[in-house]
């Protein structure tokens, strides 16, 4: 069969998931398939947009598998235009080119619409549509602010869901903020008037200021700028603004299909049947450009649905665009809001149950049937948690009193099984509870993981993910399968169970536990977790001879082990400052012992090509000048990295080195589930790159912001913002009580970020516990700091002084002295290393060396 | 050592059991070899202290654990698990650590280089 072409205009989130759709449907067995974007950057998560201002990174919001832009038959031109149709021809021009087209579908999306408001194209005028609007915002943001010497002051126009996005985003670059709604409440088009003013109070509680009812006129150039300075309104009235966002609605692309002569409606959007085919039968029209049943459909949701029918009808059939859900679900500057169904009561003959406090900003209502049995909409604001268990319900029979759903502790939701199998659980994808259910009962998916990837729930705005992680379990337990989180196979509880299990029985021995809780003799999987909770809960030493046998070589001799079998040496430098004094002992013990000398990634210095049997001589002399263990082999607090802080910089407005130091002194030892590291910068530039580690501390003019989560290695992550402005003590009294709700309920070899992930109700839920205390658990995690720092001791210290344990370090039992008669080594670059080709990408470089004795 | 101590000519004598330490291995240098020995709780075994992976001499610093009913090993290295009674690796039916008998008497432990 000869190969067609389709042309695909406009590389955004529903041209992705045509392609992705066509690929998986094999449609690129009969099409090239040839995607035309303007952006620069592959298809991105709009939606998630506002979360670029903290990720940095805008790479991480791309969408899904990178793969599909390789597959057979497909093309993606990034940075490709498309300025015209030609009908007659079947062309698109693409760079002043032609490209044949046999079937070609519009997917270009909306422009942000900016008002007729006179200045509104000034420097510091702003929309907030793609990456490149929230990167020059955020650049206009900082530099404004740096130059004003004080934060920029910042107006967003429109109060719908994507003004109030926006004001969070200022919020969060560090802005002063206010928005302007001409409306007589917040999202208009989502709430009512009572939820409208719930809103307004919540955003003003966050320091955002809010104007209703309230039309801009003019943006003026501040005295003596060209820039942004000033603003004025309908009344006269004229406040300051250095920056100025857009947020005033959207407006479909549709100039290539007006200049094409293509049917388009009066109100903007380009006129499309229900098999979204144009007013020409070789074009069709997907996503937010398109009108489908006399309106525009400005959700990501709906323009799946539109890709999904296109791409059945490029393949001969006959699927259909009916209408969609436009529930959302949104959390503004972590204010929750939805609106879900016929929230408006737009239907008649309805009964609504209202349920509001405005202390504590909460309105919720639910729209029935007039018996009051079926649901039909609503809206929650302020408290959202029961969108997940309602909105699948809209027109079902709710089958409890519907007054109960609003109370704070509300009804218990309602077993998944009470949800029919047609009730849509993801609104983005329109995936209904059935097809999660045939997923798993067809043994297409066995984990939550698989049921993602597979029916694609969950993987859009997210909102929908406990519900559908509800209907998965209640689906693999209603097949009899167990989810297995057993530690291995002598343990049939995992690290956070086996925890709880020795915090509560005050066992104090690894025997037994076994005997108790398990069975066999253990593994090494199992025996450094216990030596580990052992440790953690200060029972047992990890020195003692009964732990002994359950730690790993490093932690048992308290060096890392390399490749050959020999040790590296890492004598703490708490926070990376070292005395030259301490740094001339170091050389000297290097020299000595001849040991490989080599800089960290973690600040300190690493001594490397250690034997066995000299760790005690080697630490014999680093304890004697004052240094003391540095943990590089536990699963424990590794380094606090630091900054040179206000004590040297210019920049610095705390004391960073001062504050890691005592961090790293007060947290040395603690032994957790996997390494902790610590950072602490002495001013927003971020030097000592905190925000790579599990806690980051950010000097700020008032104190310190507080960051968890971060890492680096092979998934890295950046910390998120977890408090702000803390003083020292308060800082401390957080990090405490978050190390240890980690230790506590984190799993084996679980870093802080997955961990954080891992935990129902996320950071959110950390957040509550650590600083509000939810859980009660507060003075017990302080008295377990407090006895941390009180009992912490050198283990090496320790270990030196104790002559049964320093026999443990002979070379062989019968010739403790004796060094490995294998070892060899060569030098290279003036020091040694151990012998032994350097493998270079497979092939093996020869290197000029000198033969030296181990 | 006195010769009345010593039952075969091929055992050598290698220390005393207190030495070593439960479920611990030590290393021994048995007549240019390295051997490595572990105590269980109620009986001590021997393998090869080389790591047949890696070529390093580093067995006996593995983690002693079970699997099933097997007494195992596993390397500090890169944590292949080998069968403590008979040193064959249980993750590659390939490679072999080699098995020492063990002997003791008079608190004394003895090893003789092993058939398997
Ligand atoms: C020595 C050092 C490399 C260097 O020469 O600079 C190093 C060496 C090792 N790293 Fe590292 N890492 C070193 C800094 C880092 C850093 C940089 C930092 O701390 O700022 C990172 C990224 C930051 C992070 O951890 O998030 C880092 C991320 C890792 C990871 C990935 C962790 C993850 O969460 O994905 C591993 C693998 C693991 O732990 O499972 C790892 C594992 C290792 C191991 C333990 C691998 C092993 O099992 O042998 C190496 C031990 C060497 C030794 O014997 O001391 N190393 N490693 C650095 C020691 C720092 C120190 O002073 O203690
Ligand atoms: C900040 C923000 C938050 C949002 N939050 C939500 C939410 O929570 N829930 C929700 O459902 N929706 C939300 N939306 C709306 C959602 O992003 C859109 O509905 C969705 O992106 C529409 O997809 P699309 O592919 O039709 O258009 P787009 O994603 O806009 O893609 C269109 C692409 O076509 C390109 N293009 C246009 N013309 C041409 C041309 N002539 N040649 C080449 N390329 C062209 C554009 O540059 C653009 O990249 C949000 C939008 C924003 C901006
Ligand atoms: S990056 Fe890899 S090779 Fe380098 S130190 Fe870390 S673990 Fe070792
Ligand atoms: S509802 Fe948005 S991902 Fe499911």
């Amino acid at each position: 069969m000869e190969r067609k072409r389709l042309i695909v205009v406009g590389a955004g989130m529903v041209a992705r998931r045509l392609v992705e759709a066509l690929v998986e449907r094999g449609a690129t067995a009969q099409w090239d398939v040839d995607v035309f974007g303007e952006e620069s950057r592959p298809p991105y998560d709009r939606v998630a947009l506002t979360s670029f201002f903290t990720v940095a990174d805008p790479d991480e919001l791309l969408l899904g598998d990178q793969a599909l832009w390789r597959a057979p038959g497909v093309r993606l031109h990034r940075n490709a235009r498309v300025t015209g149709i030609d009908r007659e021809a079947r062309t698109v021009t693409v760079h002043g080119k032609q490209e044949h087209y046999d079937e070609l579908v519009l997917a270009t999306g909306s422009y942000a619409s900016v008002p007729p408001v006179d200045g509104a194209d000034l420097p510091g005028c702003f929309v907030y549509r793609t990456v490149d609007d929230v990167t020059e915002l955020r650049t206009w943001v900082r530099d404004r602010g740096q130059q004003l010497g004080h934060p920029a002051r910042g107006v967003v126009i429109g109060g719908g869901l994507l003004g109030l996005e926006a004001a969070g985003a200022l919020r969060e670059l560090g802005a002063e903020c206010t928005v302007v709604e001409f409306a007589d409440r917040l999202m208009p088009v989502q709430l009512d008037l009572a939820g409208g003013q719930a809103l307004r109070r919540l955003i003003e509680g966050l320091g955002v200021e809010v104007r209703t009812s309230t039309a801009t006129t003019s943006v003026r150039t501040g005295r003596g700028t060209k820039k942004v300075g000033r603003m004025t309104f309908a009344d006269g009235e004229t406040i300051p603004a250095d920056v100025v966002v857009f947020a005033t609605g959207v407006r479909p692309r549709d100039e290539l299909a007006r200049e094409a002569g293509l049917e388009v409606h009066p109100r903007g959007g380009v006129m499309a049947d229900e098999a979204c085919r144009t007013s020409d039968e070789h074009i069709w029209a997907i996503g937010e450009v398109a009108c489908i049943a006399d309106r525009v459909w400005g959700l990501v949701g709906p323009g799946y649905t539109m890709a999904e029918v296109v791409a059945d009808r490029m393949l001969g059939g006959a699927a259909a665009f009916t209408g969609a859900d436009l529930s959302t679900k949104l959390k503004l500057m972590g204010v929750d809001v939805a609106s879900f169904g016929d929230a408006f009561a737009a239907k008649g003959g309805s009964l609504e149950v209202v349920y509001a406090d405005p202390l504590a900003g909460v309105y919720k209502k639910l729209v029935m049937s007039d018996d009051a049995s079926t649901l039909l909409g609503g809206m929650l604001v302020g408290d959202a948690s029961a969108y997940t268990s309602l909105r699948p319900m809209v027109d079902n029979e709710l089958g409890s009193d519907p007054a109960a759903w609003l109370m704070p502790d509300g009804v218990e939701p309602p077993s998944t099984g009470a949800l029919p199998d047609t009730a849509t659980v993801c609104s983005c994808n329109n995936v209904s509870a059935g097809t999660i259910r045939c997923a798993i009962s067809g043994g297409e998916c066995t984990d939550l993981a698989g049921v993602k990837s597979c029916t694609k729930a969950g993987t859009s705005c997210g909102s929908c993910v406990p519900l559908v992680k509800q209907i998965v379990n209640a689906e693999l337990e209603s097949q009899g399968i167990t989810v297995s989180n057993a530690l291995c196979e002598h343990f049939d509880v995992s690290r956070s169970e086996l925890y709880e299990i020795v915090a509560v029985t005050g066992i104090g021995s690894f025997s037994e536990l076994i005997e108790k809780h398990g069975r066999g003799s253990g593994c090494d999987i199992c025996r450094p977790v216990a030596a580990s909770i052992l440790s953690s809960l200060g029972r047992g030493h990890v020195l003692d001879r009964e732990n002994a046998r359950l730690q790993d070589t490093n932690d048992h001799v308290m060096a890392n082990m390399q490749k050959d079998g020999t040790y590296s040496v890492v004598p703490r430098i708490a926070g990376g400052e070292v005395t030259p004094e301490g740094l001339i002992v170091i050389g000297q013990v290097a020299a000595e012992f001849g040991l490989y000398t080599k800089i960290t990634g973690g600040q300190r210095i690493d001594l490397f090509g250690a034997r066995i049997e000299q760790l005690p001589a080697i630490w014999k002399r680093l304890v004697d000048a004052g240094f003391e263990s540095g943990h590089a082999y536990g699963k424990s607090l590794r380094t606090v990295k630091s900054c040179v802080g206000q004590t040297w910089c210019r920049y610095g407005v705390q004391d960073s080195v001062g504050l890691a130091v005592d961090l790293e002194n007060r947290y040395r030892g603690l032994r957790s589930p996997h390494k902790i590291k610590l950072g602490v910068s002495g001013c927003a530039r971020e030097c000592a790159e905190a925000r790579g580690k599990d806690v980051g501390v950010i000097a700020t003019d008032h104190g310190w912001n507080m960051y968890v989560g971060g890492n680096g290695g092979f998934t890295p992550r950046h910390a998120q913002l977890f408090a702000e402005d803390l003083t020292t003590e308060e800082l401390v009294r957080a990090i405490d009580r978050f190390l240890l709700y980690y230790v506590r309920t984190a799993d084996r070899l679980q870093r802080t970020a997955p961990w954080i992930e891992s935990i129902e109700g996320g950071i959110e839920h950390v957040r509550d516990v650590v600083l509000n205390d939810s859980l009660g658990l507060g003075e017990e995690l302080d008295a377990q700091m407090a006895a941390h720092v009180e009992n912490y001791a050198d283990e090496w210290a320790q270990t030196l002084a104790d002559p049964e344990k320093l026999a443990q370090f002979g070379s062989f039992v019968n010739a403790p002295d004796t060094p490995d008669p294998d070892l060899a080594y060569v030098e290279e670059r003036g020091q040694r290393r151990p012998a032994g080709p350097v493998v270079i990408a497979g092939t093996e470089l020869s290197v000029r060396t000198k033969e030296v004795s181990a | 050592m006195s010769a009345a101590l010593v039952p075969e000519a091929a055992w050598i004598a290698v220390c005393t059991v207190d030495r070593l330490w439960i479920d611990r291995g030590a290393a021994a240098l048995v007549e240019g070899e390295q051997v490595a020995i572990f105590r269980l709780a109620d009986e001590i075994l021997a393998v090869g202290h080389r790591d047949p992976f890696t070529g390093s001499n580093v067995m006996a610093r593995g983690l002693v654990g079970s699997r099933g009913d097997v007494p195992t090993v596993a390397s500090p290295l890169h944590k292949q698990v080998f069968d403590l009674r008979t040193g064959q690796c249980l993750d590659d039916p390939e490679v072999t650590l080699g098995r020492w008998d063990v002997r003791v008497v008079d608190d004394v432990v003895w090893l003789r280089r092993g058939d398997a």
